[in-house]
């Protein structure tokens, strides 16, 4: 892997900028990131000489030190200019997150919701998704931020934006990507795709509240609002997908192993003790029931711990998943 | 009975070591009142808490060498990150320096017999094991998955013992308040005739500046734990939303602490710098006025920074912009100190032993460590970075590369006068050499990974960053082979090392005035203050080996 990989010389190991608010945030880090090398070597620099060049050679003997105890303007000149460096910077980097605070007026608003340990996003005409983020090209987002539980944290490396989520009050985050021209795929309208990451630790499924935004022709946009995915079948293979992105993954296993939810795997057609002492057949309609109304049916030795996926999931994805957990003999 | 010896050359205090007057027993060390016998104690205890801390630190590396599971669930991995936090925080590296070192050497610098308050000294010593015991059942009892930092409203809904976990911290920060305490009644009232403010070793400067901060910071921190403890028990609301309370409320307190408590690590570590270069260059320290008052400086300053970790977390533009000033002011101390200690060796007798290879060690990952904290202290910048390995990394090396490796220069420095023996100085020289390289390895990969938007706290990470996980957890390993073969010399010396002379390193600061070990009541006569701590670049004769002439009584006529 080339750790350079798509970073630039001015301002090294940066993920690759693709929103227009982030060349800002570049240009300062750049901007420390070679000053510090100055500093640096300015520092180091002189210890490696003066180690070098009054070391004690072995046998020889010690001479007497001069005895230099301050010097006025050398002080002053260390503690000064370092002084209006750092005001410098400081100015700097409060002027940019002064403008990158507040979004535009016209920005294109989602709303944001952070659970243990899923985000859910939902669109100005109620279309809601889960560990997907779908936005038209050429906007300006501003994304509103809310946490259910405990603390998240919204960060999207490619933009340089992150903000918690406090519990009971609302954040915000905003960007416009640079991401633009026409999408590879003609089917899905696609145009780019970048990760989203959990940064504040919020538990067992921390590292894996994870999302993709994808970057799409507004056209394909507005339809994507309308219909879904066009190119969603139901099969097996589409459910070990949407395993991973609706983040069942976080919770259950598919190799027998026990985590937050029962395992998946010998589900299908089996007989599910629950709380309470009765028995369920896992068949279509328990499975349909668990996921948009999980409380309904509680397994045995487990928590009522589920989100509800009710208008999450279309009929479609529940279908797919399904097929998935049949595969799981 | 021994006063026909002293003076001798062959004297090397063995006989009227303090490790034998006073009683040899058990008892005698469980009831002592003497500083130095508290200090070894601390210092067994702290570094017993290091080597389980690196332990788990060792297997939060390991885990992370792939993506996915390697060797333990993300649970377990949760609590293996947080008992490492807790336990290198709390347990480690706040009383390392102060407690243990300090300890022994604080009233030696001083020329005095012991701290001004010994019943309080062994007190807080056995409230530091009580804490320490309490902390530790918590993992014995279901562990503590919330981070050490225990943000809520997680850790008031976290299933662990969080409770056993933060009263142990909570009985912690008690024994911090009293040597703090202790300390700065000893530096005010038991200082040797002739020891003036301005003349005090700068370790004393700086131990005073961290006593401040323990006195005044930890009781805020025990009020906050309370405070989570009475939510998590009665459900009381106080910091989580669903009960009424303000989660970022806990933060705003927590740092209030614990920001301070990074200058409780820091602030002795330089302590520990200002000591040994002058001792090893030969050479009177430059500046010594801005070194003892930058200590104070950055203890008053340390106080109003701490909402630099909140940046993010949804308090206002207009203080998050009040705390970036205050970051960067508190910086300008530190630099200067850096600049000091730098023009220290100019013209000095550079000699490099081991603790002068882990004083140049700290000069240079403390230099690292300050300017990535520049990164951080830019708000816009720090927007990217913060929560993600950039900050593990810039913590690690002001805390580890700072901190640790200035207490083990420290410990390198005073071993000859704690144990009366000399450790050898090859394997001093190649456990520090590996531990530089292994630490740079370990944690300079983390800033790569930090500033691609590696996550911190995660137990999986995506494919591309496997590389610099796996190039970071070799480092680890290295890094541990170091401290393996000190942990061998350091215990091999106690039986087999050579017998240490008063003043190995030819020294002017009291403690080297006195025999290795000490005798009990430390100095057999009134030690001879007339020579400043740093007065060197006056004519010295050549040191003898092994006597306490030379050096010390370099201008006694």
């Amino acid at each position: 892997m080339n750790i350079f990989l798509q970073s630039s010389v001015w301002s090294p190991f940066l993920p690759p900028q693709n929103a227009t608010e982030a060349a800002a945030v570049d240009n300062l880090y750049g901007f420390i990131f070679w000053l510090s090398v100055v500093l640096f070597l300015l520092v180091v620099g002189p210890i490696f000489y003066f180690v070098f060049k009054y070391r004690v050679r072995a046998g020889q003997e010690a001479k007497p030190t001069p005895r230099i105890t301050h010097h006025l303007g050398l002080e002053l000149t260390w503690s000064v200019i370092p002084s209006i460096l750092c005001l410098v910077i400081a100015v700097w980097g409060f002027w940019d997150f002064m403008n990158l605070g507040n979004a535009p007026a016209d920005s294109e608003e989602i709303y944001v919701t952070g659970k243990k340990w899923v985000w859910q996003f939902e669109h100005k005409n109620g279309f809601k998704e889960l560990n997907e983020l779908h936005i038209p090209a050429g906007k300006t987002i501003k994304l509103i931020l809310t946490s259910e539980d405990v603390i998240h944290s919204f960060f999207i490396p490619d933009f340089r934006v992150k903000h918690d989520l406090p519990p009971g009050r609302y954040t915000s985050v905003w960007f416009t990507p640079t991401d633009s021209g026409e999408a590879k795929d003609k089917v899905t309208g696609i145009i780019a795709d970048h990760q989203i990451f959990c940064t504040e630790y919020c538990g067992d499924g921390h590292s894996g509240m994870l999302a993709k935004l994808f970057v799409m022709e507004p056209k394909a946009y507005l339809k994507y609002l309308d219909e879904g995915d066009p190119k969603m079948v139901v099969t097996a293979e589409v459910g070990a997908a949407l395993y991973k992105t609706k983040a069942c993954i976080t919770c259950h296993s598919v190799d027998g192993s026990k985590m937050t939810g029962p395992s998946w795997k010998g589900l299908w057609q089996g007989k599910q003790p629950l709380e309470g002492g009765s028995v369920a057949t896992v068949d279509e309609e328990y499975i349909r029931e668990s996921i948009v109304n999980p409380a309904a049916k509680i397994a045995q030795g487990y928590a009522n711990q589920m989100p509800s996926y009710q208008g999450l999931l279309n009929k479609k994805e529940i279908a797919a998943i399904t097929e998935y957990i049949k595969s799981l003999k | 009975m021994q006063d026909n010896n002293h003076g001798s050359a062959e004297h090397t205090g063995e006989d009227l070591s303090f490790y034998k007057d006073g009683g040899t027993g058990i008892m005698s060390w469980v009831y002592t009142l003497d500083h130095k016998r508290i200090g070894i104690m601390y210092l067994i205890s702290v570094l017993t808490m290091f080597f389980v801390g690196g332990v788990m630190a060792l297997l939060v590396r390991l885990e992370l060498f792939t993506p996915g599971k390697t060797i333990m669930t993300a649970h377990q991995y949760n609590q293996v990150f947080t008992l490492h936090g807790a336990i290198m925080v709390f347990m480690f590296i706040i009383p390392a320096v102060p407690a243990a070192l300090g300890n022994f050497v604080l009233p030696l610098l001083l020329g005095t017999k012991d701290v001004a308050f010994p019943r309080l000294n062994i007190f807080s010593f056995y409230i530091y094991v009580t804490g320490a015991i309490i902390a530790i059942a918590s993992i014995v009892y279901g562990g503590v998955d919330t981070g050490w930092t225990f943000y809520t409203p997680y850790s008031v809904g976290s299933e662990g013992k969080v409770i056993w976990m933060v009263f142990g911290v909570f009985v912690l920060g008690f024994s911090s308040i009293l040597t703090g305490l202790n300390f700065i009644a000893t530096t005010h009232k038991l200082r040797a005739p002739g020891i003036t403010w301005s003349r005090m070793p700068l370790f004393v400067w700086g131990i005073y500046a961290t006593s401040l901060i323990q006195v005044l910071a930890t009781p805020v921190l025990a009020i906050t734990l309370l405070m989570l403890i009475i939510e998590r028990a009665w459900g009381i609301g106080i910091f989580d939303p669903k009960l009424g309370g303000d989660a970022v409320l806990f933060q705003h307190f927590f740092w209030f602490y614990s920001h301070p408590a990074v200058y409780i690590m820091i602030l002795p570590g330089m302590a520990i710098i200002s000591e040994i270069i002058p001792t090893f260059s030969k050479k009177a320290i430059f500046g010594y006025k801005a070194i003892g008052f930058s200590s104070v400086a950055i203890a008053i300053i340390g106080f109003l920074v701490w909402g630099h970790h909140m940046f993010v977390s949804g308090q206002s533009q207009f203080a998050s912009m009040v705390f970036s000033f205050l970051t960067f002011l508190v910086a300008i101390p530190s630099g200067i100190k850096v600049f000091n200690w730098t023009a220290t060796m100019y013209k000095g007798a550079i000699t490099l032993e081991t603790p002068m290879l882990y004083a140049l060690s700290f000069l240079f990952l403390f230099t690292i460590g300050g300017l990535t904290g520049i990164f951080l202290g830019a708000l816009s910048v720090d927007v990217h970075l913060t929560d993600t390995y950039f900050v593990v990394a810039h913590f690690h090396y002001v805390m580890m590369g700072g901190t640790v490796i200035a207490f083990l220069g420290g410990l390198h420095y005073w071993w000859p006068k704690m144990t009366g023996r000399m450790y050898p100085e090859s394997m001093g020289r190649v456990s520090c050499a590996l531990v530089f390289v292994g630490f740079n390895v370990t944690f300079l990969t983390q800033f790569i990974l930090g500033s691609k938007g590696m996550p911190r706290r995660y137990y999986d990470y995506l494919p591309q960053f496997q590389t610099l996980h796996q190039v970071s957890t070799v480092g680890s390993w290295i890094l541990a082979t170091g401290f393996v073969i000190m942990a061998g010399y350091l215990l091999a010396s106690l039986k087999y090392g050579a017998l240490a002379p008063a003043n190995p390193w030819g020294g002017l600061t009291l403690e080297w005035q006195t025999s290795s070990p000490p005798p009990l009541h430390n100095f057999e006569k009134q030690p001879n203050t007339k020579i400043g701590p740093y007065d060197y670049g006056v004519p010295i004769p050549p040191r003898k080996p092994g006597t306490l002439e030379g050096a010390v009584h370099g201008t006694s006529s």
